[in-house]
């Protein structure tokens, strides 16, 4: 080291890290006891609950994947966010590519009538009259098509169309090619990381999405996880918690807390597995998305 | 005159030339077909589910009942929006909405920037990454789970918090239960849920300082802290002042999933904000006409807030949102 470290300046860095270190704990410290409390064993105290469970026992973690409604809960989020993905990709793909070729007939017209969406909308009441005039009350329809689209990502994407050179289309077109085969053969392969970012935007947004599904779907057998998790978690149906309910082998006392504790983290950990892959292509994302179009 | 010749001869025919405007439009469309055959479900979609529930607004003037549909419903002008005006409920869910807002804003905001600035601090480059890693993932779970797990952590006989603080003799507290708490625990969940995800564009900012700025001063002998006041403030100014104008321009909109996920009934009186009560007069009490009312007075100001925030944006630095 060439330069010399003031005092001073050797106290504030070591802060910086203690205060860091702290940060850590705290972000981290929630998780922490939700898992050890799944862990716990139903007698174990509820008030001694310390950093570690007494002994380790994955009989809560038994009860909830034994429960029907987290099953079907899961079941009912993977499939919604499959095509509610799937759906969001190609949506945003079939609106970005017209918009982002400057001889598209009255283009402007058509980018302010997608964009004007953004700023104002129907609200609530309507909405949801909408969705019940189509019958699709109670069909998995109802949590994908009304956001179809997500406008900003269709921008997004747009704006990453755009700057991909012309004369890879002319040359595309010269050999006879329509918009379709261009857009199939030569855009789609060479925009992956805006792809990738918005399908990851779309697996994460339907995953976590929630209201949606609380006002449009009342069967509870169709209901996704992160409703299931509040019915138990929150509105603590009491028949979904209660063993005698269920046809348990064993005829333990359960203990609601530590049953909650991993039913929440039933839904964390698909989120924490893929976290790290999430992370670097949503911080791509945010970057890419704040950057003037 | 030449010019004013084909003036006259083109307000005459007005008409004429948007017929040939047109055919040149269709031409144009008829040329695009296969761009026009896939934008085709775009403007679908458009016009059901977007431009759909804006033709649902009326419903805010009208008398809605379900069996005469929105067409079928009376008109009654403004009455949705006079006793809406005059409900004291709705006065105290836009005070609530607008107190959490600033609170959120005024702790959120010089958070989230301390929280970068200190960051880019720290030297080891691994201890680093991993302080990040941790500090977004809350932002990639819903308030669903985050809900539960505080009501879980704040409980007031068994969670972790108020052990802790009875084991220094204090009192437990009922932090979502009790009125003079719940906007804290509000404050606190935000800030621990955002700090980490909103400090990406301050971190990318600060990345993009020229060094030899950072150089010139240490050859000058500037301390740390004179450099983080003398350099690296002042060249985040513009992105704190964007974000700043941003922040402030969506101060009505509160964040439903939050509230709706630790509020119960104790608290309603400082938690209640308008997505939340718009949400229960509407979808439980089915009173359609007032919620969308409600819906509408809100987005109106939305909209407002958003043009203004734009037009200053632009002002300052030609940077808008369109």
């Amino acid at each position: 080291m060439g330069i010399k470290v003031s005092a001073g300046e050797r106290c504030f860095r070591i802060l910086n890290i203690v205060g860091m270190i702290l940060f850590c704990i705290c972000a981290i410290y929630p998780f922490l006891y939700l898992l050890t409390r799944s862990l716990s064993p139903s007698e174990a105290s509820l008030v001694k609950i310390g950093l570690l469970p007494e002994r380790i026992v994955f009989d809560n973690y038994w009860r909830v994947l034994k429960n029907p409604a987290i099953g079907a809960g899961f079941k009912n989020s993977i499939i919604r966010t499959c095509v509610g993905s799937a759906v969001n990709v190609a949506g945003a793909i079939l609106g970005a590519y017209p918009l982002s070729k400057k001889y598209f007939p009255n283009r402007n017209f058509w980018t302010a009538f997608v964009v004007v969406t953004m700023f104002f909308g129907g609200g609530l009441i309507p909405s949801y009259v909408l969705v019940k005039q189509l019958g699709l009350m109670n069909s998995m329809w109802a949590m994908i098509l009304p956001g179809s689209i997500s406008t900003y990502n269709m921008i997004i994407m747009r704006n990453f169309f755009m700057s991909v050179p012309e004369s890879l289309e002319e040359a595309a077109r010269i050999d006879g090619a329509n918009d379709f085969k261009i857009l199939w053969r030569v855009i789609l392969p060479i925009s992956k990381p805006i792809l990738m970012t918005v399908l990851l935007w779309s697996l994460v947004g339907h995953w976590n999405a929630w209201f949606d599904c609380l006002i449009y779907i009342t069967h509870p057998s169709k209901q996704v996880l992160q409703v299931v998790l509040r019915r138990i978690v929150m509105e603590g149906a009491a028949q979904m918690l209660n063993p005698n309910s269920y046809d348990f082998a064993d005829n333990k006392i359960v203990n609601p807390e530590n049953i909650k504790a991993a039913t929440i983290m039933v839904a964390t950990i698909p989120i924490i597995m893929v976290y790290p892959f999430l992370q670097k292509h949503f911080v791509k994302g945010i970057l890419v998305g704040s950057l003037k179009g | 005159m030449k010019t004013t010749t084909a003036e006259r001869w083109h307000s005459k025919n007005k008409a004429l030339l948007f017929v040939l405007d047109c055919s040149r439009n269709l031409r144009m469309y008829r040329k695009h077909k296969y761009l026009v055959l896939m934008f085709v479900p775009v403007v679908m979609y458009y016009l059901v589910f977007c431009y759909g529930p804006m033709y649902g607004i009326t419903i805010a003037f009208k008398d809605y009942s379900f069996s005469k549909g929105i067409l079928g419903s009376d008109w009654i002008g403004f009455d949705n929006f006079k006793r809406l005006f005059a409900a004291p409920s709705f006065r105290e869910v836009f005070r609530n909405t607008l107190i959490l807002s600033f609170y959120k804003l005024a702790t959120g905001f010089p958070a989230t920037i301390a929280f970068a600035i200190l960051l880019n601090e720290l030297q080891q480059i691994r201890f680093k990454k991993v302080v990040q890693t941790i500090s977004y993932l809350p932002h990639f779970l819903s308030w669903v789970i985050l809900g539960g797990m505080f009501i879980q952590l704040l409980s007031p006989s068994s969670g972790p918090i108020n052990q802790l603080l009875s084991l220094i003799g204090m009192k437990p507290i009922y932090f979502l239960g009790d009125v003079k708490w719940f906007r804290f625990t509000l404050v606190i969940t935000s800030l621990w849920k955002g700090v980490g995800w909103g400090s990406i564009i301050y971190l990318a900012a600060i990345a993009g300082i020229d060094t030899q700025l950072y150089e010139a001063a240490i050859i000058d002998g500037a301390r740390k802290f004179k450099q983080i006041i003398h350099i690296t403030i002042p060249s985040l100014a513009p992105v704190i002042t964007i974000m700043l104008i941003f922040s402030v321009g969506s101060i009505i909109n509160d964040d439903f999933d939050q509230i709706f996920n630790l509020y119960n009934e104790a608290v309603y009186s400082v938690g209640d904000v308008i997505s939340t009560y718009n949400y229960r007069i509407g979808l439980i009490q089915n009173e359609y006409g007032y919620s969308t009312a409600l819906g509408l007075f809100k987005n109106l100001i939305s909209v407002s807030l958003i043009l203004l925030t734009n037009f200053l944006a632009k002002k300052y630095n030609d940077y808008g949102i369109w």
